[in-house]
């Protein structure tokens, strides 16, 4: 019966099966034919999470959600959506975990500043240092 | 029987440990000077049975064991023997036994070789190491015997992870380990020396080969996993800001600020606190990386809440050990003299730079591989921080870093002019200023941090150099060769880097046996898909061949293995190298209609990242073997001395 049902979504299915070998999600393992966009999916792909692995992101996993993620992007990104809009859509589906680029608010915000006031903190140590040099 | 023994072997080892703090200790309080002849031996004896239960453990990991729980749960009969050797530390308990047996064979290893602390200190040095020590053989005892039995006995093992049996996992924990361990020698020594006040040139020459022996396993160890990652991952990345790969990053940004602080100390008698600091900071960092690997912590906050006793062990020994050791650093830093004076621009100037740039570093590493651990805890919601954060929060400061360790070593101790050193960098600052005005003009892929990293590895390359102008070479000490070609390895590293993010080219193919893909200068040909069979895996091989743009042809063979006692299956990459870059190719599954998946990259100069890593860690030897072999000469010289006078 199984058999059958493949069968028959293959016959229906043929038109589109001609393009791509995968029919669920055919930008998979596919990149896009304009080498921009694809470069930019690629860099966005690069920033995404795979939730079902650990520590990986959906450009390097070989999981099936992974692929079903970067065909997701891919189409996104050729219909004309920018990187940040494709990127958006996916956090509000699954939350922030997905995005490896925090976004800045009340929650991340301490996370931006920390490089900056250790850089400040880096100067002032430097300049307490020498300044005293100078007063003796 | 062989279990028992181990097991017996790490009891006397932790009983030795305790002997070992015990005699010092008292000795040192009672002023029983008499007990401190006991205490080297102590140290050796530990050592030597800590590394025989090690041992021991492997045995039985040879000889699959099964009677034994870690063996049943890591490895399974039908492996190759280095896989089963190195299964030993491909766990949780192993890798523990491994880490504790570094820990006892560095203690006598200051017990055997080190001759120039004085003794207080050095009866100090070994107490505070068998201190650490103890904490951890409580640790492995109590909370993670790696010798228990397994009641039934089964048939056979469930086998390692097999993206763990590569000769890359055989090698690259057991070299970082003894990097991240060896850093405790640090740590002991500067306990040591705050608890006598012996802080001064005597000691940080006394301190620094140990410094740099860590430093260069460490060095090691993290170029030897980010290769291993790269090749066996089958994604083709050499570093994902992964905690687990920030946990060795940390240690080795602090050793490396505190191998620049020791030298100002033993050269210059500067930067006695900050010295101290960064000893105790870098073994910190590496106890708490174990912490993060070993918890379970990074998996989740939750997973590590639902199993708490591993994990609130090793939180409960960094509370001990690093509060123990901030606090006496609190408690004499007021009595550590500042040490000698220098100006702005000076040699130490340049370092105080150095160190202050690494701690940022490693302080922005730091909080951003904790910060989604915090998150978790106080509110349960999950965030990630990853690539995009590290890359531009540490990318600048390591340029600036960099930057200015090409000009710090032209720099005179003390005080020095701008102009002058403007003067004896002009090659260097032409050659950056022409490379970035060649890349800007005739490349249009790369990003303002690689386009700005590979202008400066221009260089710093030649800048690196620069210290052995007008100098006689033969007479130039070994270290300053060494830090030459540390130095020099990092403009390699660099350009490997800038150079794999810029100018990677990838492609991805469905192909059926006979199809032809060009990648850059490449023609990549798909011939046939055949079957395989290895010791424990069977395998499909994809026959292919690459003919590169004059014509020469190589075979290559990437495969999917599947490893029937894991029931898991690995891509083996085929990498081909040739000197300006490596071709990448990996087989993935084939569709309905018979194609297959082939995801192909050039990633040209990318091997520079490791081979660069490899100099780094090269000139650190350079540098210990010319210290040690100075150190042995001088002293030569004044056993001589003193038998005339």
């Amino acid at each position: 019966m199984k058999h059958l049902m493949v069968l028959f979504a293959l016959l229906t299915a043929a038109p589109l099966v001609a393009q791509s070998a995968l029919p669920a999600s055919p930008y998979a393992h596919q990149q896009l034919a304009d080498p921009n966009k694809e470069a930019e999916a690629r860099a966005l792909m690069d920033e995404l999470r795979c939730l079902k692995c650990q520590s990986q992101s959906i450009a390097d996993s070989n999981a099936p959600m992974a692929g079903d993620m970067r065909s997701q992007v891919r189409e996104r990104i050729a219909a004309g959506e920018t990187p940040e809009e494709v990127r958006s859509w996916l956090i509000e589906r699954y939350g922030d975990w997905v995005s490896y680029n925090p976004q800045v608010n009340a929650l991340t915000w301490p996370l931006w500043a920390a490089p900056l006031i250790l850089l400040i903190l880096a100067v002032w140590l430097a300049r307490g240092r020498f300044r005293r040099r100078k007063d003796k | 029987m062989i279990a028992e023994a181990g097991l017996i072997a790490l009891w006397l080892a932790a009983a030795l440990a305790f002997l070992q703090f015990a005699l010092c200790t008292i000795g040192l309080t009672k002023g029983q000077d008499q007990f401190f002849a006991a205490v080297r031996p102590v140290a050796i004896a530990q050592g030597v049975l800590v590394t025989v239960s090690f041992l021991l453990l492997v045995w039985l990991f040879i000889r699959s064991d099964m009677s034994v729980q870690l063996v049943v749960s890591n490895s399974v009969s039908m492996k190759p023997l280095i896989y089963k050797i190195s299964g030993t530390w491909g766990n949780h308990e192993g890798s523990m036994l491994l880490w504790v047996a570094i820990l006892g064979v560095a203690g006598a290893a200051i017990g055997v070789f080190e001759r120039t602390l004085k003794l207080r200190t050095l009866v100090t040095t070994l107490a505070a190491q068998a201190f650490i020590s103890i904490g951890f053989y409580a640790y492995l005892l109590i909370a993670s015997n790696p010798f228990e039995r397994s009641f039934p006995v089964p048939e056979d093992g469930q086998g390692l992870n097999p993206l763990l049996q590569d000769i890359g996992l055989a090698l690259h924990p057991p070299t970082l380990y003894i990097g991240y361990v060896g850093l405790s020698i640090a740590f002991s020594f500067a306990v040591g020396a705050m608890i006598n006040r012996d802080v001064g040139p005597d000691f940080a020459k006394a301190m620094r080969p140990w410094v740099l022996g860590a430093w260069v396993f460490l060095t090691l160890g993290i170029t030897a996993g980010s290769y291993w990652a790269y090749y066996e991952l089958g994604w083709g990345g050499w570093w994902f800001w992964d905690p687990v790969e920030n946990a060795s990053l940390m240690p080795w940004l602090a050793a490396t600020a505190l191998l620049h602080s020791v030298t100002v100390l033993a050269t210059r008698d500067g930067l006695r606190a900050w010295t101290l600091m960064l000893a105790v900071v870098a073994f910190s960092m590496s106890m708490i990386g174990t912490f993060l690997v070993r918890s379970g912590v990074l998996t989740s906050v939750h997973a590590f809440a639902v199993d708490p006793e591993r994990g609130s062990f090793i939180l409960a020994l960094l509370a001990i050990y690093i509060g123990g050791a901030m606090a006496l650093f609190a408690l004499r830093v007021g009595t550590v003299k500042e040490g000698s004076q220098f100006e702005p621009i000076s040699r130490e100037g340049s370092l105080v730079a150095n160190n202050l740039l690494l701690s940022a570093i490693l302080g922005i590493v730091f909080i951003g591989t904790l910060y989604p651990l915090v998150v978790e805890g106080f509110t349960g919601e999950m965030i990630s921080v990853g690539a995009p954060y590290f890359n531009l929060a540490t990318g600048p400061v390591a340029l600036i870093l960099v930057a200015i360790m090409a000009a710090g070593p032209l720099l005179r101790w003390r005080r020095d002019k701008a102009k002058a050193l403007l003067n004896r960098i002009s090659i260097p600052v032409f050659l950056t200023a022409a490379a970035l005005f060649a890349l800007v003009l005739f490349t249009t892929t790369m990003s303002v941090l690689s386009l700005l990293g590979l202008s400066l590895a221009a260089g710093i390359a030649v800048a690196s150099f620069a210290p052995l102008w007008k100098r006689n070479l033969r007479r130039t000490p070994m270290h300053t060769y060494g830090m030459i070609l540390a130095h020099f390895g990092v403009a390699v590293a660099l350009v490997g880097m800038a150079s794999e993010s810029s100018f990677t080219e990838e492609k991805l193919v469905a192909a059926t046996p006979g199809d032809e893909v060009t990648v850059n200068d490449w023609k990549v040909k798909l011939h046939a898909i055949e079957p395989m069979a290895g010791p424990n895996w069977t395998a499909l091989e994809a026959r292919v061949t690459a003919q590169y743009a004059n014509g020469t042809n190589y075979e290559i063979t990437p495969q999917n293995r599947m490893f029937p006692a894991a029931q898991t299956q690995t891509s083996e990459a085929a990498l081909l190298t040739r000197w300006n870059g490596q071709l990448y190719v990996v087989l993935g599954d084939s569709d309905e209609q018979g194609r297959w998946q082939l995801r192909i990259w050039w990633k040209p100069f990318v091997t520079m990242i490791w081979l660069g890593g490899v100099l780094i860690a090269l000139g650190g030897l350079l540098a210990m073997v010319g210290r040690l072999r100075r150190a042995v000469r001088q002293r030569k010289q004044r056993e001589y001395a003193e038998e005339w006078i």
